[in-house]
């Protein structure tokens, strides 16, 4: 999509667990120290893109196809051993529930050393110093007496700063950061995306930032993925992207966000919601919008629209809302912040 | 009338090596039936703790909780069972929340058992419908919690505390891993159950925009204490505490166009530490002499709205 090389290209990649396909040819690509942010209702296949990426999909689950190319190397060709010099080292991820990701008996500092030894040889007190400074760097304070803590001894803010020394220890290429601040308090995340934020210029380290929150997409992103069943089916940079979402689902999405500045309350006003469900896409041919899709045609039933680029690093999967010349297009009710400019 | 819910000067202390951490440190509100009570803070400020305390999971240490008028602080298990079906919590680790080893069935189908809900079909019925009712596929029911994405999970976790119909439930984060077309499907199921059943609902959640939108009133926690608690619409018109202000002004605005600055307030809230004076002092862009050493109590604005500063 963008020009010059990509830094990580997903080509038509799909993921099957036994009974159902998770991702369906998903293709996206990221550029050498951009953010892109992933998002797309809650099951649509995020995580397990993510999790394909890093080569540490669940055992029950299978990539059926695609191909998935970090720098040029295709790394669903690799051997597993071959594949644990890469984690770490040039892609990290830092995991949803961060609770569950962090060894609760090891103290912060021999997890981080641990992450060091791994892919480079030194010794333990090099990379417990090293740890020290990755600490410093992620702003924890006092830092060399915080090493020997355990996690239980950190505040929410604290561990997801620790994730994320962990995940740059060796200074990756790609961080893929599955909601790393949806536990943290606005001040907090703040802080921490900003860190990211930091650390990618600092670093010259690409993101993938999976969210839900549209404010930290529009503050920290520079273009969007937009997921639905498994499918991308919109890709755009921020500030077109929230000018005019384009496919339906997206325009969905802006219009169901709680919009902070316009004083809505539940006593007198309902939230608007994309009628039907996900679970409406399983088992039917053509776009899996198509059920909830308030401009749906017939040909839309029949087969599933590709992802067409439209130029200045633009591709939707709908056919319908991008035959109509941008002027022309019927407005669409919007209660988010596209609205409002 | 007696509140639903009134909690007076709680305290709960965990102990964390050789320290005390007193994570709930005198707190004091009242949830009216039918009430949304809203609760925001900064990460580790306590709030998990306070709501699992009020359902009596984590010890309380001083103060009381009483039920529609009836004391259970210190109820035994027997006397408490009757009390803890008219009190859920849909908590915050979905994951952690859910035994790995048993079926949606199960986990649902026990709760029920537990509290003598139904025979065999009328239970099924109720499973059926509240799996539907939060936008699970039917399917769902026979499958293990690993199987689901984290917010399919999240919504297991409310079907687990809506099949019980209590009267009060704590919602720990209940929509932060949802995303906004769900989160908006909850949100308006949780209005619907409110308005069917006269549910009230004490709300922990980090996303200002819900709290504004679903909470009649608000509370705001800062290192185990309330700082500020109003109407929604007064919290919102009229911020006094600068903790408040802090939060509302680190909001990331969902306009590209509109750039962020800086972060309002800076580091961590650390909780072992002694502080004397104001708790917020240190990070305070205002603080003076004294509230370096002179602690703020709750005092009332008028209206209902209470502030824990000097200078509110
Ligand atoms: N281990 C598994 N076995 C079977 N199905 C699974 C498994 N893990 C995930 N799935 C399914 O794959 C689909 C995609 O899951 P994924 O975790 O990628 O969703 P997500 O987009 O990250 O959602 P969320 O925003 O809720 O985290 C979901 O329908 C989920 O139920
Ligand atoms: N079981 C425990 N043992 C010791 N300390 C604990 C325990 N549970 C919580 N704490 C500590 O108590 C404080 C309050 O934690 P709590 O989980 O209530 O905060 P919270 O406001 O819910 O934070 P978050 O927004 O991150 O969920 C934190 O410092 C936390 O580390
Ligand atoms: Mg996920
Ligand atoms: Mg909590």
């Amino acid at each position: 999509m963008t020009a010059g090389a990509a830094l990580l290209s997903v080509d038509k990649l799909s993921v099957a667990f036994p009974g159902h396909t998770a991702v369906h040819e998903a293709s996206f690509s990221i550029s050498p120290g951009e953010t892109l942010a992933l998002v797309g209702e809650s099951g649509c296949g995020k995580s397990v893109t993510a999790f394909s990426v890093m080569r540490l999909l669940p055992p029950n689950a299978r990539v059926a196809s695609g191909r998935i190319s970090l720098e040029g190397t295709d790394l669903l060709a690799l051997s597993e051993a071959e594949m644990r010099e890469v984690r770490g080292a040039r892609v990290s991820l830092i995991q949803q529930e961060p609770m569950t990701s962090l060894n609760p008996v090891l103290s912060i500092g021999l997890q981080i050393s641990e992450v060091i030894r791994r892919h480079e040889k030194v010794s333990r007190k090099a990379a417990r110093e090293r740890a020290v400074e990755l600490l410093d760097l992620v702003s924890i304070p006092n830092a060399r007496n915080r090493i020997d803590d355990y996690p239980h001894n950190l505040s929410g803010g604290m561990r997801q700063r620790v994730m994320i020394a962990m995940a740059v220890a060796c200074q990756p290429k790609l961080l893929i950061a599955d909601e790393p601040t949806t536990a943290l308090d606005v001040t907090t995340q703040a802080q921490v995306l900003d860190l990211l934020d930091d650390l990618r210029h600092r670093l010259g380290m690409a993101v993938l930032l999976i969210t839900h929150d549209l404010g930290v997409v529009a503050q920290w992103a520079d273009r969007i993925a937009v997921m639905y069943a498994g499918r991308i089916v919109e890709q755009a940079g921020i500030e077109p992207f929230f000018a005019s979402p384009m496919h339906p689902y997206s325009r969905g999405l802006l219009g169901a966000r709680v919009d902070v500045d316009a004083d809505e309350h539940y006593g007198s006003h309902r939230l608007t919601e994309i009628p039907g469900s996900i679970a409406s896409a399983a088992g039917q041919t053509g776009c899996s919008f198509a059920p909830r899709c308030p401009v749906v045609q017939a040909a839309c039933r029949q087969a599933v629209p590709p992802l067409t680029p439209l130029g200045e690093g633009r591709a939707v999967a709908c056919p319908v809302t991008t035959s109509v010349p941008l002027a022309n297009r019927p407005s669409f009710p919007l209660s988010g912040a596209g609205a409002r400019q | 009338m007696t509140p639903l819910l009134s909690v007076r000067d709680l305290h709960t202390r965990y102990a964390v090596g050789r320290q005390v951490l007193r994570a709930v440190d005198g707190v004091s509100f009242e949830v009216g039936r039918g009430e949304t009570v809203g609760l925001v803070g900064e990460s580790g400020c306590g709030k998990s703790t306070l709501g699992k305390t009020i359902l009596r999971l984590v010890p309380s240490a001083e103060g009381s909780i009483t039920l529609d008028g009836a004391d259970i602080t210190h109820l035994g298990d027997s006397a408490m069972a009757p009390h803890r079906r008219r009190m859920q919590m849909i908590f915050q680790d979905p994951f952690g929340s859910l035994n790995p080893r048993h079926t949606i069935r199960t986990v649902l189908d026990t709760a029920l058992k537990v509290h003598r809900l139904g025979d065999a079909a009328e239970r099924e019925r109720r499973l059926v419908e509240i799996i539907a009712r939060v936008g699970l596929p039917p399917d769902s029911l026979d499958r293990y919690p690993h199987e689901f994405s984290g917010g399919q999970r999240q919504r297991i976790g409310i079907a687990r505390a809506l099949i019980l119909q209590p009267a009060l439930i704590v919602c720990d984060e209940p929509v932060s891993a949802l995303d906004v077309s769900i989160q908006a499907q909850i949100l308006n199921l949780l209005v619907d159950l409110k308005r069917e059943f006269g549910l009230a609902y004490l709300f922990i959640s980090h996303d200002l925009s819900v709290v504004r939108y679903f909470a009649d009133r608000v509370l705001v926690m800062y290192f185990g204490r309330i700082v500020e608690s109003a109407s929604h619409t007064t919290l919102w018109r009229d911020p006094r505490h600068p903790y408040t202000k802090a939060l509302f002004a680190a909001l990331p605005s969902a306009d590209p166009t509109h750039k962020r600055g800086e972060p309002p307030i800076k580091g961590e809230l650390v909780t072992t530490e002694h502080v004397t004076g104001c708790r917020f002092h240190s990070r305070c862009p205002a603080a003076t002499d004294r509230c370096r050493t002179e602690e703020p109590v709750l005092r009332p604005l008028g209206e209902g709205h209470h502030a824990a500063c000097h200078y509110a």
